[in-house]
């Protein structure tokens, strides 16, 4: 099978075969044409080449209505839900039990009741509104709509990649329950760990190709990490390598935005990369967002190379002069201008220096935007090319040439490399070090502990919204992170 | 209800205010936003907008007095009104589902085109028909004193409850519900979300049509030039009543409450001597009052 975009080949060559009654793991490094993949069984868009069966018949949707109806439903990691209806109605949408065209609420609640109690998700109302419902619980909802289509094969896009830790185990029960009636899954995750605890069988991309696939019991992680990136794993970046740390940089003291953040104090200087571990919710996020100005911290004292910045009149457009840089964790809504292209994303920040009077150099753009994105090897046809085309791993990689190009003092990551495959990752965390390297300071959220662990020089824990203080990465072990994160320690 | 004694108090005169007679004064004048507003919930609530309402109750209302004139009978003439209204909705939904062109830009055009159809029509003059039954459709006093209120607005509140039950229990007001809210999810559930498009516009098409009937009735002649801004109103009644232009929001009783505190200001400033510019003045600060409180309330709504 074989798909092409313009000039640009994302398939070409893959074999894949899910049997009924099984987790199928899908696996490979960003770009490597797992959503396109994703996108041809949906019925998104035909391939240009090759043939799909289903049950052994030929399988040629027309589009997303059309695989539904022959039993292939798409859990996007985006949900594709309806906000202002009710639980019943999204899990029976365009299936609603109805008599001459008036909807029978009664049928739809108890047909709705049954399909979330198939899925172990009895405590979930049908008539509530599914804009009053947690991630997780909307997820449910999804799945249950793919339940209610009969569906046969259901693909889920990295359905962990926006939960909470608490409630990945639910959601493993859940497909196990899928797996149990029968029905095929095909499942796409960044994490091996996951892939270890629900999938039964793997396919691994690479570069548009099926270049492996077995049972998950007969290789190794390292044997997988290999297919995937083509070689061996680079050994463990020894970024932890001391660094000289200098001045101080940034210095806050009791920062709190009541309810999710009590009380955060930290010192940051030149040179250090600082981890910030932690449950999602544990005040984290709100921490990074008070720091830049996004959010007006409650109480707390601020201050950046020594001056004390007044809680009440804190911007970001100020942090941003005073030499702060800021990665959201969610890159969709707020991280990047997705119709626009890599050259204007990376050089919004700092606009003057490919500008004169207001107008804008566009040989002068493109050249700093590529300085800025070629270490981090972002795969695109070029500077020009908007953001929207690129993956998910690739448009990170433009997010963070963007703090590049700002060239900032302190930077703060939230989540840098979520929902990015090994390679990115690594680009990523290199670009990081070499900046701290350079005398600048990271402050880094991250769920991923073996992540911090790597690339820190100090780590704390947020619990509760309350910060401990920060000791150095060699005296944690990732099981004494986790049990300061719960509070068991 | 706050509106109307608020209004009371302010008038100094709250007997005349809300007098019997007054209140029929306030109804009366309701009916051509209140039908508008109805149709207008149905596209809302499908995310989308018409802003060709105006041109569609000109083009309609002269549709309806040229067919009297040259004899139809007052029935077959309304009928061919509301139906003239329907084509123009008909005509939006395609070009919004066939051409895909925005709404906004769809109706905008059809607010051009509607407009000079209706003065070609009309030779560009009023068409002044001979009196029938229809004229007592919206006057204040109705011919039969037992209806208490114009069969107009008999008419209206009864075509309010037959929408209502359409988006609340029928399968076709829920896919309304769900394209609005949704539209991709509603495609990829199989729903034929251009079909749900075209009945929205081509059903709200009817409504103003009917309402360029009401509004033909009352002047007695059909006008080429009247209504223009109608569908700022219509527009407003229907996010006072807590509709949102991002679709998936909005009631009939809501919007009908909305069309009605509009009457009831203008009436209350009338009363009380005010001149136009500060209804205009106070009519845009509720608009943007009702939608922030509506914003407040759905905020604090999620967070609890």
């Amino acid at each position: 099978m074989a798909k092409r975009f313009g000039a640009t080949a994302a398939l070409s060559g893959v074999d894949l075969e899910v049997r009924a009654g099984e987790v199928h793991a899908l696996i490979g490094e960003n770009g490597a044409g797992k959503s396109t993949l994703m996108n041809i069984l949906a019925g998104a868009f035909p391939p240009d080449e090759g043939t799909i069966r289903l049950d052994a018949r030929e399988f040629a949707p027309r589009n997303e209505a059309d695989a539904r109806r022959r039993g292939v439903a798409h859990i996007h990691q985006e949900l594709s839900l309806c906000p202002h209806l009710s639980v019943a109605e999204n899990i029976l949408l365009g299936a609603e039990p109805s008599r001459s065209g008036l909807v029978d609420f009664e049928a739809m609640e108890s047909r709705a009741a049954e399909i979330l109690g198939e899925l172990g998700r009895e405590g979930l109302d049908p008539r509530r509104r599914v804009a009053a419902l947690g991630l997780p619980d909307r997820q449910s909802v999804e799945i249950g709509r793919a339940l209610a289509a009969d569906a046969r094969l259901i693909l889920m896009d990295e359905p962990t990649s926006r939960l909470p830790r608490e409630s990945v185990a639910r959601l493993f029960e859940v497909i196990d329950r899928l797996r149990r009636r029968g029905l095929a899954v095909l499942y796409v995750s960044h994490f091996l760990e996951e892939v270890r605890a629900i999938a039964d069988r793997y396919t691994v991309l690479r570069d548009g190709r099926s270049v492996s696939s077995g049972a998950l019991s007969d290789v190794t992680d390292a044997e997988l990490v290999e297919r995937m990136l083509g070689h061996a794993a680079a050994p463990p970046l020894a970024m932890s390598a001391r660094r000289k740390t200098g001045e101080v940089l940034l210095e806050t003291e009791g920062i709190s935005l009541p309810p999710r953040l009590v009380s955060a104090s930290l010192t940051l200087s030149r040179g250090e990369i600082l981890g910030i571990a932690g449950l999602v919710g544990s005040g984290r996020t709100e921490l990074l967002r008070c720091l830049f100005g996004l959010e007006r911290p409650a109480a707390g004292h601020i201050r950046l190379r020594g001056r004390e910045i007044p809680a009440a009149r804190l911007t970001s457009r100020d942090q941003i002069r005073g030499g702060l840089g800021f990665l959201s964790e969610d890159r969709q809504r707020e991280g990047l201008a997705l119709p626009m292209s890599i050259a204007d994303n990376v050089t919004l920040t700092r606009l003057d220096a490919c500008s004169r009077a207001g107008w804008i150099d566009l040989g002068r753009q493109d050249a700093l935007a590529d300085r800025a994105v070629r270490p981090l090897r972002v795969r695109a046809p070029g500077p020009r090319a908007p953001v929207v085309r690129l993956s998910g791993g690739n448009r990170q990689k433009v997010a963070v040439a963007r703090l590049l190009h700002q060239d900032p003092d302190v930077l703060l990551l939230d989540e840098p490399a979520r929902g990015v495959d090994v390679g990115a990752r690594e680009d990523i965390f290199r670009e990081i070090a070499a900046l701290a390297e350079s005398g600048k300071a990271v402050l880094m959220v991250s769920s991923y502990v073996p992540e911090l662990l790597e690339v820190c020089d100090t780590i704390a824990v947020m619990r509760r919204g309350r910060l401990s203080p920060a000791r150095p990465a060699s005296t944690w072990t990732a099981e004494s992170i986790l049990e300061q994160a719960v509070g068991s320690g | 209800m706050a509106v109307a004694l608020l209004f009371a108090l302010l008038t100094g005169a709250p007997e005349r205010y809300l007098s019997a007679a007054n209140l029929r004064v306030v109804l009366a004048q309701t009916i051509i936003v209140g039908l508008g507003a109805i149709g207008m919930t149905l596209v809302m609530v499908s995310g989308g907008i018409d802003l060709s309402v105006c041109a569609n109750v000109a083009l309609t209302g002269v549709i309806a007095a040229l067919a009297l004139r040259d004899g139809a009978s007052p029935t077959a003439a309304a009928a061919l009104g509301v139906l003239a209204g329907g084509v123009v909705g008909l005509i939006n939904g395609l070009a919004i589902t066939r051409l895909r062109i925005v709404p906004f830009i769809a109706t905008l055009g059809m607010l051009g085109v509607a407009r000079g159809a209706a003065k070609y029509f009309a030779r560009e003059q009023s068409v002044n028909p001979p009196p029938t039954w229809l004229n007592g459709l919206a006057v204040t006093f109705p011919s039969h004193a037992w209806m208490v209120v114009a069969p107009g607005v008999w008419i209206t509140l009864a075509l309010a409850v037959a929408m209502a039950f359409v988006l609340r229990r029928t399968v076709f007001g829920r896919r309304v519900f769900a394209v609005g809210s949704n539209e991709a999810a509603a495609r990829a559930c199989g729903i034929a979300v251009d079909r749900v498009k075209i009945g929205v516009y081509a059903v709200g098409g009817l409504f103003f049509g009917l309402a360029g009937v009401m509004q033909m009735s009352r002047l007695r002649q059909g006008d080429p030039t009247v209504a223009v801004g109608v569908e700022l109103d219509v527009i407003a009644a229907v996010v006072i009543g807590g509709g949102s232009l991002s679709g998936g929001e909005g009631s009939v009783a809501g919007s009908l409450v909305g069309a009605l505190i509009m009457s009831m200001l203008r009436n209350g400033c009338q009363q009380m001597g005010w001149p136009t510019y500060v209804q205009e003045i106070i009519i845009g600060v509720i608009i943007v009052l009702a939608v922030a409180a509506d914003r407040y309330r759905a905020a604090r709504s999620l967070e609890g």
